[in-house]
């Protein structure tokens, strides 16, 4: 006997507490994760949130003959300078749209001057120490105020901070998703049936399968390629637009969608099938109005998650040349348009220290939308998963 | 506009000629039915057979007739090709409607064509890969007519230089190399920096998920790791050039080193966090798939929970951990938007993380978004470049699937 009772005792003791480091620094690992999760999160809300609020100024427009060719002569010159450009300009336009303003006077609340927006939200601006003074003196007064961002969310983009807003991008993604959707929804459903449901147990199925799994992990701005090269270049599909965008996102969606459906389909027991079959529906038959309608809670889920994914990608859309500057809102699918992530990249290149805002603002809100969708996929889910 | 106005017609007149198809199909079929014959089918099957021999050849038809002039070059005027297909429509409809007999099996041939047009969008998936190798290989061939292959793996400096000039006509482009060796060194060590991160991270968060975890934590914890998962990559970039760039400076600083505000550690960091989640969520489906009569032996044999963790189930759930990290090394080779954003635009072949550096997608994207003629060598490199992104990722992709099926055959789960 070598070791005494004490050391093997004191050995184990080791032992256990070898044992118990590894449970902490796991436990740890898991902090970390959700410490990154939680900074990024308070870092966004604290740079993005003061892109919902927006400082306006109360100013008197004398509709004068003057002012019907010069918006300047509209407005007392001594507040001139924290309005924003934007104002002063359309006021001329105005007058010929409603011609009966002429001679009348207005007191409104308008959009105030980047700066002085920026000033008020305690960020560095280039202003003297007499314009702060100004402006400290018109917010004490009443006339300058933080109010509702109602611009951000009306508005399409600018070079003017006070005046991007993020409605262009908003559209030009409710297009590019329609497009992809409507793409890669059908075939991939009919995909995944096919292989589940119909196809021979083959090389050549089994080809078709490892090349979805490949499809689902080739970088994303290799689709971007395939775009410019085969659907630009080749087929002549419009640049810049949102169907060449969401034929792009499609081909990228397709692998999710398709093995998302196949999950769903191959959940679905052998039973229901072989009782469909036992009452004389054919092959199709029996996928057509058994299998399907049960499988569809799931496929549904799989899209919402295929589509949320689509929406947060970027590097695609800058190759097909998605990333431009659109201050117009349409809805057209063969026009140049933006998305939203797209939206937040050309922001973030914006050198005016006011984009920063705009652009976290803008993460607010694709953020906003994609949690939402994923969470509407998980609530699908709980709703109609059925245990066999 | 004259060519939509056609294809509206187009679409409109085939539209009439299957909804004319499909009630025409069925009173005959309720007629020869009604007379007393049995019928193989029902007579809405029978409407819809008609409705396909009449929509089918000709959606054939002007479908091969696009092709061929978009593939021949060869100018088929749109007019007559619709005509064309429009005839093919009627034919097909009178053989439709002569087709529908009582021993006709309308049915199966239904049936059959729905199996194809199911096949034919299989193959879109095929055709996906074979359009993205296509479509790379052919103009990285045009840019390799210009610049020599070697010079490419081997040379290390990237400096397109004046070549958009040689594609205007002026210049030659001489003085323009492509070396793309900084390109990968730059993207390895972005690469290696975020594996760093996100292995041991996310396999710790797995092994604590799988062995440890109480219920409750399982229930938030997973749902935590998808959200880190579902961030579009540029509002990673955008945290990784605005917040982690300036924070690294600053400590980097206090330490008395000199970082550059586009480093490489930055995008390096948040490609870790991105990359976490599908380390861990596959690291924790390998590990719940280890049998537990493996780890009820090797607690039997006296070992404590650490030591089984350690020595048992790491090892047997190795393959599919390997393959995870596969997987996310491949995520990172690919990944465009962090580095677009907070990595740096000049090619530097370094060692330390704290100089700027680029990436392989980085010049991909420059290469895209400049001014530049198509032919231009620039934009060309970008699918040089994309080819080798392309054949490095699917080599790790291939690797990873053989890893995870081994596991699969070795303990016989089915849900991997």
């Amino acid at each position: 006997m070598s070791d005494s009772f004490d050391q093997i005792s004191q050995q184990l003791k080791r032992r256990h507490r070898k044992s118990a480091r590894l449970k902490y620094i796991s436990m740890g690992a898991l902090g970390l994760a959700a410490a990154f999760l939680l900074i990024f999160f308070a870092d966004m809300l604290s740079k993005g949130l003061p892109a919902f609020q927006q400082a306006q100024v109360n100013i008197e427009i004398n509709y004068t003959e003057e002012a019907a060719t010069n918006g300047r002569a509209a407005v007392d010159p001594e507040i001139m300078s924290v309005v924003s450009r934007s104002v002063v300009r359309v006021i001329p336009l105005e007058m010929r749209n409603n011609p009966e303003l002429l001679g009348t006077t207005q007191n409104r609340w308008v959009l105030a001057d980047g700066p002085v927006d920026q000033y008020l939200k305690g960020n560095r601006v280039r202003l003297d120490d007499e314009e702060k003074a100004t402006i400290d003196q018109l917010v004490e007064n009443g006339k300058v105020d933080m109010r509702f961002n109602t611009t951000f969310f009306t508005r399409g983009d600018s070079k003017m901070p006070e005046l991007a807003g993020i409605m262009s991008a908003v559209m030009g993604t409710v297009m590019t998703m329609i497009v992809t959707l409507a793409i890669a929804f059908p075939i991939g459903v009919m995909t995944a049936v096919y292989l589940e449901e119909f196809a021979p147990d083959n090389r050549l199925t089994q080809l078709v399968e490892i090349n979805i799994n490949n499809l689902a992990a080739i970088p994303s701005i290799l689709f971007g390629l395939l775009g410019l090269a085969i659907f630009i270049n080749f087929f002549g599909v419009p640049r810049s637009t949102p169907l060449v965008g969401g034929m792009t996102l499609a081909l990228m969606t397709l692998p999710v969608i398709i093995i998302s459906t196949r999950t769903a389909l191959r959940s679905v027991p052998e039973s229901i099938r072989h009782a469909a079959f036992g009452v004389g529906c054919s092959r199709w038959q029996v996928v057509k109005d058994h299998v399907l309608p049960l499988a569809m809670p799931g496929i549904m889920t799989g899209s919402i998650i295929g589509l949320a994914q689509a929406m947060g990608e970027t590097a695609p859309l800058i190759i097909v040349g998605m990333v431009a500057f659109i201050p117009d809102i349409s809805a057209s699918f063969t026009e140049a348009a933006t998305v939203m992530p797209a939206q937040v990249f050309t922001w973030s290149g914006e050198p005016d220290r006011a984009f920063v805002e705009k652009t976290a603002g803008g993460i607010l809100v694709l953020l906003a939308v994609l949690i939402s969708l994923n969470a509407s996929a998980v609530l699908l889910r709980k709703k109609f998963e059925r245990r066999w | 506009m004259q060519t939509n106005q056609l294809f509206l017609i187009f679409c409109s007149v085939l539209l009439l000629l299957g909804l004319a198809a499909f009630f025409a199909g069925r009173s005959k079929a309720t007629r020869v039915r009604a007379s007393g014959t049995s019928m193989y089918a029902q007579p809405d099957q029978y409407a819809w057979f008609a409705v396909v021999a009449t929509a089918g050849p000709a959606i054939l038809v002007s479908a091969l007739g696009a092709f061929v002039m978009l593939v021949m070059g060869s100018e088929i005027p749109t007019f007559p090709l619709l005509l064309a297909s429009l005839v093919v429509a009627v034919v097909g409809l009178g053989i439709g409607m002569v087709l529908i007999r009582s021993n006709f099996h309308a049915r199966q041939a239904i049936e059959r064509v729905i199996v194809w047009t199911l096949a034919g969008a299989a193959t879109i998936s095929i055709l996906t890969t074979l359009g993205i190798l296509i479509s790379i290989i052919g103009e990285a061939l045009n840019f390799f007519q210009m610049h020599s292959f070697w010079d490419f793996i081997t040379g290390t400096t990237w400096a397109p230089g004046n070549s958009f000039l040689a594609a205007a006509g002026r210049g030659d482009g001489s003085g323009a190399q492509f070396g793309s060796v900084p390109l990968f060194a730059g993207t390895f060590m972005i690469t290696a920096i975020a594996m760093c991160v996100a292995v041991p991270v996310g396999l710790l968060s797995a092994i604590y998920m799988g062995e440890y975890a109480p219920a409750k934590v399982r229930a938030v914890a997973k749902p935590m790791l998808e959200i880190l998962a579902g961030i579009p990559t540029v509002v990673y970039g955008f945290f990784a050039a605005i917040t982690v760039a300036p924070f690294i400076v600053d400590v980097a600083d206090f330490v008395g080193l000199d970082a550059s505000f586009n480093n490489a550690l930055a995008p390096g960091i948040v490609m870790g966090i991105m990359i976490i989640p599908f380390i861990s969520s596959l690291s924790d489906d390998v590990i719940n798939a280890v049998p537990d009569t493996m780890r009820q032996g090797s607690l039997a044999l006296g070992m404590t929970k650490g030591e089984t963790i350690r020595d048992v189930v790491i090892p047997a759930a190795l393959p599919g951990i390997i393959s995870a990290s596969l997987l996310g090394m491949s995520r990172a080779l690919g990944e465009t938007m962090i580095v677009v954003m907070a990595a740096g635009m000049r090619p530097n072949l370094t060692m330390n993380p704290l100089e700027e550096m680029t990436t392989v997608t980085v010049r991909i994207v420059a290469a895209m978004t400049g001014d530049l003629e198509f032919d231009s060598a620039e934009t060309l490199s970008a699918f040089a470049l994309g080819l080798v992104l392309f054949v490095v990722t699917l080599s790790l992709n291939l690797v990873s699937v053989i890893m995870i099926r081994r596991f699969r055959d070795k303990y016989r789960v089915n849900n991997l």
